[in-house]
């Protein structure tokens, strides 16, 4: 008998990984609001909103190197371009929070303030439905599908392969941030989408919305890595690694590299849309830098400084990346871009698996001196 | 029109052609009527001037196990290269049987009509194990939405542990392919093609890097498999060939420059000249 789907993704972690899961789960959803609202702000362990917009910030960024673990360690294409993604996601829903702004806006109109000041007199076409949850929910997801979709479709046929494939899926970002920053676009131009006050009708500045964002993001990243576990561990899992190692060999013994690529493509620019839709409330912008360039590549380092080919490695690289961002462009902002190029290089040349590889290491030479002296049977 | 048709005229595709959708076409079905499983006919291919292949000419009986000798350059390996899809021919024409038209299909599409291929480099998944290779490689519906929910059956299992023991390599199933010695991932790559269940295999130089005794046994497999697959092999080792005792045919800058049994081919005056040296 073949078990239910659900049981064979619910059953593709160990129960190591379910216990950490559930550590992480408990953390986010009970001591984080617990030290938040009960405990006196005085107090050590009181939590700030700082703190809960850093870690909801970087839940994001640590979704979206999985993403890109997926198709980077797993799949073997660099892609440095899934800023875009992430910013297509938010953008669809920074369209939804700008319409719930209502009249509460500085022109006091219907329609957002940047096409007042451009003194546009009605919604452009794309904006139809953008005061509905549903239909915004719904862009989050198909925006990114469909852009990764139509452009991995003719890369992938074509077969662009390795550096070529990433400067293309660079110039797309960048391609993609000057058609934003135009005023003409309907986007906001360089300021974005910002001044957000409220979603479902909620004010979205108050701690428990902030709270329940915060636990979403929590969620949605607990959900992906299991999802990713199970993807990663299925036959498809084994085709696309086989397909990174050995393309040819995958061509013929009669895989189609294309739909394999195409649909890993897919999967990862989507989880970047919904990384992209969770910022943008809890951060309150968005705006074309989000696809610059430098923030696709920034999102290559999180994952090779974790480690790429393991889910864990991209959330540990984000969370060590952003961490450090926060504390370097506070205390010494002038040299955080030095220290960021410093560590991709230090990565590349001594830690080609990342922070757990090093970790993997390290516990392998601890196991070697503890069996002591004793010669082994085998190496 | 249903969503695939709507699909196919978007991406410029032919709907009742599902192949380009991944999966092999239940229309192309092997015809060997005429007892020849595969054609080259007038197969010309050039790079930047060079002629690769010129004007060649060959037909594989069914059944047959045929090997191809020929000095470095002779064009083996990029007549190889046509047959699999992989290099288009400028002139000429390939078929599979008497209806397939090799010139026209992809890769994957010509791996699913059954045609295996062996590179002359083990080419394997170093980074899986002996067992999952095999599992990858083992002949089923290859399109991703069937992978994704892919599990093993028993009789699955049964089929890999088998290939495993045919090709020795059952108490090495669980390692990384890559930690295998050369011999043994020259052993593991025709396990595979195994696998595919292929009714004609391509295999260039399947014996580079084994050993005497790791040579032997593979010509008796591979003569165990004539009959009821065909074969093609391309071998510089003599010895071997010998052991394979098929025909033999003699390629030299892009063309065919002798044919039959190894002791004419070796007495043929302008082989003599050109491969088995002055």
């Amino acid at each position: 008998m073949r078990k239910p789907l659900t049981i064979r993704i619910l059953a593709s972690l160990d129960s190591k990984s379910w216990l950490a899961l559930g550590v992480f789960l408990a953390f986010t959803l009970v001591a984080v609001p617990v030290m938040h609202l009960a405990v006196p702000p005085e107090s050590v362990f009181h939590l700030s909103t700082y703190f809960i917009t850093l870690i909801g910030k970087i839940m994001c960024y640590a979704l979206v190197a999985v993403a890109m673990d997926l198709i980077w360690g797993y799949g073997g294409i660099l892609s440095l371009g899934h800023g875009l993604f992430f910013a297509l996601g938010g953008y669809a829903f920074g369209m939804y929070l700008m319409r719930q702004i209502g009249r509460d806006g500085s022109y006091q109109s219907d329609l957002p303030d940047f096409m007042v000041f451009l003194d546009w007199k009605e919604l452009p076409w794309f904006w139809t439905g953008s005061d509905s949850f549903g239909w915004v929910a719904f862009l989050v997801l198909a925006a990114p599908a469909l852009v990764a979709f139509v452009f991995g479709y003719f890369a992938f046929r074509s077969r662009i392969k390795g550096v070529y494939f990433s400067i293309i899926t660079q110039a797309l970002t960048y391609a993609a941030m000057l058609l934003f920053f135009r005023n003409e676009t309907g986007f906001g131009g360089n300021n974005g989408f910002t001044d957000f006050k409220r979603v479902l009708g909620v004010s979205i500045t108050s701690p428990e919305t902030r709270l329940v964002l915060f636990g979403l993001t929590a969620i949605t990243l607990a959900a992906t890595l299991v999802f990713a576990s199970w993807l990663v561990k299925s036959k498809f899992g084994r085709v696309l690694t086989a397909i990174r190692d050995a393309e040819s060999r995958v061509m013929f013994i009669g895989y189609n590299p294309l739909w394999y690529k195409l649909t890993i493509w897919v999967i990862s620019a989507v989880l970047c849309g919904i990384a992209g839709a969770l910022y943008v409330p809890q951060v309150g912008i968005i705006n074309p830098s989000e696809m610059s360039p430098a923030n696709s590549i920034e999102i290559a380092i999180w994952v090779a400084v974790g480690g790429r080919g393991t889910l864990i490695g991209p959330v540990i690289g984000a969370f060590a990346v952003n961490l450090a961002k926060s504390w370097f462009t506070v205390s010494f902002p002038e040299y955080w871009l030095f220290f960021l190029g410093l560590l991709f290089i230090v990565v590349t040349l001594m830690l080609p698996k990342g922070l757990v590889g090093l970790w993997q290491t390290l516990r392998e030479k601890l196991q070697n001196t503890q069996a002591g002296h004793a010669p082994q049977g085998e190496k | 029109m249903g969503s695939r048709e709507v699909l196919g005229k978007i991406i410029g595709i032919d709907p009742d052609e599902p192949s380009k959708f991944g999966f092999a076409s239940k229309k192309r079905v092997l015809d060997i009527s005429h007892n020849v499983i595969l054609y080259l006919d007038d197969i010309t291919v050039s790079f930047d001037g060079f002629k690769a292949l010129n004007k060649l000419n060959l037909t594989i009986d069914a059944g047959e196990l045929r090997c191809i000798i020929g000095p470095n350059g002779a064009g083996k390996t990029t007549m190889m290269d046509v047959i699999t899809g992989k290099t288009r021919p400028d002139t000429g024409s390939a078929f599979f049987g008497q209806t397939i038209d090799l010139t026209r299909l992809t890769e994957p599409e010509i791996a699913h009509i059954g045609i295996g291929r062996k590179f002359q480099k083990p080419t394997i998944f170093d980074q899986h194990t002996a067992f999952e290779n095999l599992e990858l490689a083992m002949k089923t519906d290859k399109r991703v939405r069937r992978s994704l929910v892919a599990t093993l059956a028993g009789e699955d299992c049964d089929r890999i542990a088998e290939a495993l023991r045919l090709i020795r390599l059952d108490r090495e199933a669980d390692r990384p392919a890559g930690l295998l010695s050369h011999g043994q991932k020259q052993w593991l790559e025709i396990g595979m093609l195994l696998m595919q269940e292929p009714k004609l295999l391509l295999l260039d130089e399947p014996v580079a890097g084994m050993t005497d005794d790791e040579t032997m046994r593979t010509a008796e497999l591979f003569v165990s498999l004539a009959g009821t697959h065909s074969l093609v092999v391309v071998e510089h080792d003599m010895a071997f060939v010998e052991k394979l005792g098929g025909k033999v045919t003699v390629l030299h800058e892009g063309s065919v420059l002798a044919e039959g049994d190894l002791a004419t081919v070796q007495n043929d005056q302008r082989v003599i000249e050109v491969y088995l040296g002055r």
